[in-house]
């Protein structure tokens, strides 16, 4: 019989469709995966194996009625800890949150119920999303499924790993500095953050909110296209939501043609700092596009030099201010509530008791940018770099249609290696964060392993804002070139992993 | 505060009391070196001639976007107390507001 678990989204639903399987048989073959793998790789903090199967079988039951269901009804799903869930646990991999259960569903959680997908559980994350590799999550880190002593990338490391360990065949991420992109580059998977606006943050707990966005992680680029159209949509409920047709992204992910696409590659995406194995891969990558028909050129963006630093200063910024909402008052983690206390003591050891390390670090270095007398030098100034890399943005895509680089410098790298060097750490998220900051659409599709290291590479194309389609005109068209070299999907040649029974 | 990308012991005692964290001593001697490294790093923008340059604080350009104003309902008061660490008679109970001496 068919490892259910295997198929990609668009086969499942197929399945479900022509009724080869049903909803509760393909959920459970996930559940079953996830007891059998997920105590090596910790993607979930929380699996709701119960409602899933109830909601496999609603669905079962409603297509058996002759209702006529959305594409990716029956198809389970993984959410990231960060997005809110009625009902089910949502902690943002943060003790300030822990066991909290919010009264009311995102929007995204929300239109993943109406469009039948089945939600098994979430995942694991760098608290309230700040980091590079899940080990800042309070609950332990997610180990990559390529090598579990590697980090599986960050923030949305249990979403990628989720993914990349067929726990899942789908999963929501949330991407403010490159939380989706990235680790779908060191899981082997595909990821894509839309356009800034292009999916509701109602019910996304915030951390920059000039910068997050949800999208879709996927083991295929069709895959993804069939979840981004789930997701995507203007949403009143967010005033930042974009009330603009959403491209067509499946048809996109079909078309997979690059004739006459012209790609740009971006001169200060690469050089010095970046791993020997994943420019030699990015450069194939780049070759075999110019093969399928696509002229490319070089790109010059000075302004993303400086993408990194700004960042540090824009995000921490906005985070310092919305992470002041954990006040240990309505929701979340009270300590020190002795009676002798004044609010503001408690919500000082409160905060003090509930935050991780790079949640306290982020807080300062906002709250210091913000302070008077540092507000120009730091947050304004780095507001008006953010204005240069929005125009070297708006004159490289004069030149080109979609951007293209390496999505991370280097391949994954070692639990424990950067945990205590938070610069370090933020580099990992350097050919990333300027689409944050422009607000762009962005994507990183996996194209080889480094041959140093046998690790995943993956390649970010970069779309201007609302042509999303684009990423996924040219990432499905990589994808399938390199599937015919392959004869598979990168990700089917993932190591067998250990199944040494779940904690869950 | 001191000259800009360096940070002194007092002022990571008195950002974390801006930020209501109670920090320990021993954060603070960690924090304290980590931060200024990072502000150090960050300081690099400052090289930038940005005079004539405008600021972006946000992606999109939108400007004040409003919705019908609609009565829906919200959350029961059930629902809006479940996730609170302390509640007494249907209302949210927290320690005390007002200092000693108020």
């Amino acid at each position: 019989m068919t490892d259910l678990t295997r198929l990609t989204a668009a086969d499942t639903a197929a399945a479900l469709t022509s009724g080869d399987v049903s909803a509760a048989e393909v959920t459970e073959a996930h559940l079953a995966r996830i007891r059998a793998v997920d105590g090596a790789v910790h993607a979930f903090l929380h699996v709701d194996a119960e409602g899933a199967v109830d909601a496999a079988r609603r669905i079962d039951a409603r297509r058996a009625a002759g209702e006529d269901l959305g594409p990716l009804a029956g198809v389970p799903i993984a959410v990231k800890d960060v997005i809110a869930t009625e009902g089910m646990p949502t902690t943002c991999g943060s003790r300030i949150l822990e066991g909290w259960v919010p009264p009311y569903d995102a929007t995204v959680t929300r239109r993943l119920k109406d469009a039948g997908l089945v939600v098994l559980g979430k995942t694991n994350m760098d608290e309230f999303a700040m980091g590079s590799s899940t080990e800042h999550s309070a609950f332990g880190p997610t180990h990559n499924p390529w090598d579990l002593e590697r980090i599986p990338g960050g923030s949305g490391g249990g979403s990628a790993a989720a993914v990349a360990a067929f726990e899942a065949p789908l999963a929501v991420g949330t991407d403010t500095g490159g939380s989706i992109r990235q680790p779908a580059a060191v899981t082997g998977t595909v990821g894509a953050k839309p356009t800034y606006g292009g999916v509701s943050r109602y019910g996304l707990v915030a951390l920059a909110s000039s910068l997050d966005q949800a999208g879709p992680c996927a083991r295929t680029v069709l895959d993804a296209a069939l979840l981004h159209a789930v997701i995507a949509g203007h949403d009143p409920l967010d005033s930042t939501s974009v009330d603009a047709p959403v491209a067509d992204v499946v048809a996109a992910a079909r078309q997979a043609d690059v004739a006459g696409v012209r790609v740009g590659v971006v001169k200060q995406l690469g050089g010095e700092g970046y791993q020997p194995g994943v420019e030699q891969r990015f450069r194939e990558a780049v070759s075999i596009l110019e093969e399928l028909g696509a002229s490319v050129v070089e790109v010059d963006c000075p302004a993303f030099d400086y993408a990194l630093p700004a960042y540090y200063l824009i995000l921490p910024s906005e985070c310092s201010s919305n992470l002041a909402r954990f006040d240990a008052m309505r929701y979340g983690l009270r300590a020190g509530d002795d009676g002798g206390g004044s609010a503001e003591d408690v919500m000082a050891v409160s905060r003090d008791a509930g935050f991780g390390p790079e949640a306290k670090r982020r807080i300062m270095l906002g709250t210091y940018a913000l302070s008077s007398g540092y507000y120009d030098a730091y947050y304004g100034q780095a507001q008006k770099v953010r204005t240069l890399i929005v125009r070297d943005f708006a004159a490289a895509f004069e030149r080109a249609d979609v951007l293209v680089s390496p999505t991370a410098p280097t391949t994954a790298f070692r639990i424990g290696e950067r945990i205590d060097d938070p610069l370090a750490m933020y580099l990992a998220d350097l050919c990333t964060i300027p689409s944050n900051l422009a607000g762009n659409a962005s994507m990183s599709v996996p194209v080889g392993v480094a041959p140093e290291d046998g690790l995943p590479v993956g390649l970010q194309v970069i779309a201007p804002p609302m042509a999303d389609d684009r990423l996924y005109r040219v990432g499905a068209a990589l994808e399938g070139a390199l599937a015919d070299r392959w004869g598979h999907l990168l990700i089917d040649q993932a190591p067998e992993l250990p199944t040494t029974g779940g904690a869950q | 505060m001191s000259e800009s990308g360096s940070i002194t012991r007092d002022e990571v005692v008195h950002l974390a009391r801006l930020a209501r964290l109670a920090l320990d001593p021993d954060e603070v001697d960690r924090f304290g070196p980590q931060l200024d490294v990072i502000l150090h790093a960050v300081s690099r923008i400052q090289e930038l001639d940005t005079a004539d340059v405008p600021p972006t604080s946000h992606a999109l350009p939108l400007t004040n976007v409003t919705r019908s104003d609609e009565v829906r309902a919200g959350l029961t008061q059930e629902q809006a107390l479940s996730g609170a660490p302390a509640a007494e008679d249907g209302r949210f109970r927290v320690p005390r507001i007002l200092g000693e001496d108020a």
